[in-house]
């Protein structure tokens, strides 16, 4: 065996030390030490982040199964960006008392399954991304139900392992479709395979394909799991789960319809996509107008949000590769910082509705602020990254230059409204509506400011920032011949 | 080098009052920021016209001076481009003498006066910044950046239904900008024959004029309704008049003086002049729609009671005219479009500062409980007759020359039905002196209503400031209208090759 094929997987490997020694220092250290493990997983992290910038070789490895390019480069780069705000955000939580004896299963789990999503970035082969994908989902589950104190978390967790295990079957009974038809599980062959007048096979197999890839992203009609496990989970989860999980899978999402099935673009997924992306859209945005639980209410929000990140398929080209990346990096910001208060705000008052909120600008300017920034990001309002985002992937998915595209982008701008109306139900609870706030001053952690001026910092630069988007299209670019199948 | 251009500082001083808000400790502070900053961009408004006119004597005729340009977004060629052409010119010297008044008719604002100036100068950013681009993506930035403090700023500090006022003003309008996105990302897709040259500049679109004719026909109405809404045509008009009942003195005076020629200037610059085949081929539809805007909104504004709602209803009316006018595509009716927005502008401004210092003494706005306000308070009586005479037109102020342009000039179309609507529209000229003469005859003449106004004061020394500042603007229009008339002739050359 060639053993410098691993040097094509400096993160993953990366990732594996990290994880082998918190999982070591858990394990060995005498008790006293293990104060600090929190802080020092995320030193470890943000050490291997930094120096995992160093680039990568590029190419295939294990027969094929594993491709390191500039893009999943990137990718794996902005997911770490992502945890590491996670891992800070959750260090006054991961201390609590009845957390702080089984955080390191916490972070161990946590890395497994950042793991997972590695391999679903990096598979070129349907075999390692079903690896990937398993190692992505069940650890999520031991960690949704990480308040085993609680019985949301439980039931979260329950309906999380039911739908995870059922989506899987799915998807895996639509490969084993493809397999039938194609006689290969790489993604090179199967795309020349495919070609062609599509069989009654082929689009059974896709809509598995894309159903059980929809659980993940929580596509409508696949959605029902989402609210109530984010509710239940502890709200260090609910903000993984949300922006990291969703990120990796929207990317690998991409890769497998354009790399995988591009032949049957426009004869098969495209329209099956459609209909899921307004569903998706529509759906999230009427249903989180009628929430009152915050952590509820940013499920139904990610859920549209997964469905904007699905115009970057569906438009199938560069523009629209790009956008995606950079939709999900000013997402991990944007949603992140709404977690990093609600979390803040959870740890001091246990208080997550939005009634709570009342007059928080009072108490709390600063939460409240940072909390109207992520707000207006989501909704896409200048001068803030969301709107950069949202604007360019709308461009991506316009460049198809289909009429009926014209018509999608135009019910999700129209959408866009819709979420805009949630947005600033917020804001308003936050700065309008008079009375006192039941929240009073609250002294953030250290830790907690420290997440959510990253994240403040990210919604107002990322934007403006062209070289990062810039920087995307040409990590885009060095990949593009995957798209030479789409037709 | 950007700094070494004088467009940039229109947006970098409110960025800078921005900064320094932030620092601001107390209310002293605040003043001194919010006044330095707004004086700053009116002597920079003063010097940009200055010496615009300087660059056209020196015999400099392109389409737009002062001209930057940077890459910004270079995957999607998108620029930071900057230029004016004599219409921006004198948008932006509206909004620099409205943002002043502005400044001076908040003074005394509670509660959390930092905050206020805050958001009105992020507003006055995208105001601004909207007027300097032509850039589309630019421009889409700055009028979402124009849009979205107006919810915060009604809804915190505005009175009477503000929360439902608010949002309804803000989703209206953003739902306009989505139409407007669209438009402009199809204009961006078909913005050039060669698809690798794609561009957002619009004065290289207008020159490549490779729009398609089919294309025209969905996206010039996806711009003109994105950028009508706020130009308050009608049905679209509906966030007017409750939005301005709500809001505070200062934001309704930046919102109908100035926001809203956002409005018409975009329609203008983004639908008529990129795609002027289809603006002269669906003009009609918008025509009837604007016109029902100018008859329907004065005749709304006859039977209001509350000061605010008749001045909305009115504004209405007023800017209907200016997209009325624009429509009909003849030299003489956009200049009178543009005059139109000049003269509302300051006048509605200016209405909308007495109306919030008349209820700031009787904390009313109902016509039917007060009168005789002219013994009570003159100065602020007269100022009022004086809007009130700009509004309908009286020759001397603003409103005359205005009108006179918009409807002299429509009728020189020479269409019928352009005709015969322009005879429809003049009928507001009637209606006009009607709501107006009622609201001052119920106000100003006649008895006392409530014998607790006999203890009022009149305006004091920053209330007469901000007052006389758009006065003065009023006068300067309505004696020397030849002087913005020079200004813009140079920006009409392409309206002459559409009619006939």
């Amino acid at each position: 065996m060639d053993y410098s094929q691993f040097l094509m997987m400096p993160q993953e490997i990366g990732l594996l030390i990290v994880f082998l020694l918190v999982f070591l220092f858990d394990t060995f250290m005498p008790k006293r030490l293990q104060t600090s493990l929190s802080y020092i997983t995320c030193v470890l992290f943000a050490v291997y982040t930094a120096v995992s910038m160093i680039c990568p070789l590029k190419g295939m490895a294990f027969a094929g199964m594993f491709e390191s390019t500039a893009a999943t480069f990137v990718m794996k780069q902005i997911l770490n960006i992502g945890m590491l705000i996670v891992l800070i955000q959750s260090i006054k939580w991961a201390n609590e008392d009845f957390t702080i004896v089984r955080r390191g299963e916490f972070y161990e789990l946590l890395l497994v399954t950042l793991f997972g999503m590695y391999l679903m970035i990096s598979a070129r082969h349907f075999l390692l991304f079903v690896i990937g994908l398993e190692s992505a989902s069940l650890p999520l589950a031991a960690l949704v139900a990480f308040d085993k104190k609680r019985y949301e978390s439980h039931e979260a967790a329950a309906k999380y392992m039911f739908t995870a295990m059922f989506s899987s079957a799915i998807f895996m009974m639509g490969l084993s479709f493809v397999y039938g038809i194609a006689g290969s599980l790489y993604f090179n062959d199967i795309a020349f395979k495919v070609a062609g007048t599509p069989s009654a096979l082929l689009i059974v197999a896709l809509a598995f394909v894309i159903s059980g890839v929809g659980f993940k992203l929580s596509l409508v009609p696949f959605h029902l799991w989402t609210a109530d496990v984010y509710q239940g989970a502890p709200t260090a989860v609910t903000s993984y789960l949300s922006v990291i999980s969703k990120g990796a899978a929207a990317y690998a999402f991409l890769i497998i319809m354009v790399q995988t099935f591009g032949a049957v673009y426009s004869q098969v997924w495209e329209w099956m996509l459609y209909a899921l992306i307004i569903l998706t859209i529509t759906l999230g945005n009427l249903f989180a107008i009628r929430q009152r639980n915050l952590k509820r209410f940013l499920a139904f929000s990610s859920i549209s949000q997964a469905g904007y990140i699905m115009l970057g398929v569906i438009a199938a080209n560069e523009i629209g590769m790009a956008s995606l990346m950079y939709y999900v990096l000013v997402y991990i910001f944007s949603n992140l910082a709404a977690f990093g208060v609600i979390s803040a705000i959870e740890n001091k008052t246990g208080r997550v509705g939005m009634d709570d909120y009342n007059g928080l600008y009072h108490t709390n300017p600063k939460l409240a602020f940072t909390m109207m920034l992520a707000m207006f990001s989501l909704g896409g309002i200048p001068p803030f990254a969301g709107f950069f985002s949202k604007f360019f992937i709308f461009m991506g998915a316009v460049k198809t230059g289909e009429v009926a595209i014209y018509i999608l982008v135009l019910i999700a701008l129209i959408n866009t409204i819709i979420s805009l109306y949630y947005y600033l139900l917020v804001v308003k609870a936050m700065f309008i509506v008079e009375g006192d706030c039941v929240v009073p001053r609250i002294k953030s952690e250290t830790s907690e400011r420290l997440g959510m001026t990253i994240c403040t910092l990210g919604i107002i630069l990322i934007g403006p920032a062209s070289c990062i988007y810039t920087f995307l299209t040409l990590v885009v670019k060095d990949g593009s011949s995957m798209f030479c199948f789409i037709q | 080098m950007i700094f070494s251009n004088i467009l940039i500082y229109f947006v970098v001083i409110p960025i800078l009052v921005l900064g320094c808000l932030f620092a601001t400790k107390n209310i002293k502070q605040v003043r001194t920021v919010v006044v330095i900053g707004a004086s700053a961009l009116m002597v920079l408004a003063l010097y940009l016209v200055y010496s615009f006119l300087q660059q056209r004597g020196a015999g400099n005729a392109s389409e737009m001076l002062f001209r930057y340009d940077a890459v910004w977004f270079k995957p999607l060629n998108i620029h930071f481009a900057l230029g004016v052409d004599g219409i921006s010119v004198v948008l932006i010297l509206l909004s620099a003498f409205i943002v002043f008044g502005g400044v001076f008719a908040s003074w005394r604002m509670d509660p959390l006066p930092k905050e206020f100036f805050l958001w009105f100068f992020l507003l006055s950013t995208g105001v601004f910044g909207f007027f300097i681009s032509i850039d589309m993506f630019t421009m889409v930035m700055f009028y979402e950046v124009a849009l979205i403090p107006m919810y915060l700023l009604i809804g915190v500090w505005g009175s009477g239904n503000k929360r439902y006022a608010a949002m309804k003003l803000t989703l209206m309008l953003m739902g306009g900008s989505a139409f407007l996105m669209l438009g402009v990302i199809g204009i961006y897709f078909h913005s050039s024959a060669d698809p690798n040259n794609l561009t957002m500049n619009i004065l290289t679109i207008a020159q490549n004029n490779a729009i398609p004719h089919s294309w025209q026909y969905f996206l010039f109405p996806m711009t003109f309704v994105g950028f009508g809404v706020l130009g308050a045509m009608f049905p679209f008009h509906t966030w007017s008049p409750d939005g301005h009942a709500a809001a505070p003195t200062a934001v309704s005076m930046l919102h109908a003086g100035v926001l809203m020629k956002l409005g018409g200037y975009g329609c203008f610059r983004i639908a008529i002049f990129l795609m002027p085949f289809a603006a002269q081929q669906l003009n009609w539809i918008f025509l009837i729609l604007t016109g029902i805007s100018v008859v329907y909104g004065a005749l709304s504004a006859c039977v209001q009671t509350d000061l605010k709602y008749i001045n909305a209803y009115s504004s209405v009316s007023h800017c209907g005219m200016v997209l009325f006018a624009l429509l009909m595509l003849t030299n003489t009716a956009v200049t009178g479009a543009v005059l139109q927005m000049l003269s509302h502008g300051l006048m509605t401004a200016l209405f909308f500062a007495l109306i919030g210092m008349i209820y700031g003494r009787t904390h009313t706005r109902d016509i039917r409980k007060m009168g005789g306000m002219m013994n009570i308070m003159p100065y602020l009586s007269v100022c009022f007759v004086i809007a009130g005479l700009a509004s309908l037109g009286l020759p001397g102020l603003s409103g005359f020359v205005a009108e006179m342009n918009i409807f002299v000039g429509s009728f020189m179309h020479p269409d019928l039905f352009h005709r015969i609507l322009t005879i429809v529209g003049t009928t507001s000229i009637v209606i006009t002196a009607v709501y107006i003469l009622r609201m001052v005859g119920k106000l100003l003449l006649g008895q006392v209503q409530d014998k607790h106004h006999l203890t009022l004061t009149d305006a004091n020394w920053y209330e007469r400031l901000s007052t006389l500042t758009l006065i003065v603007g009023i006068v300067t229009i309505g004696f020397f209208p030849s002087f913005f008339v020079e200004i813009i002739k140079n920006s009409l050359s392409f309206v002459k090759a559409l009619v006939m």
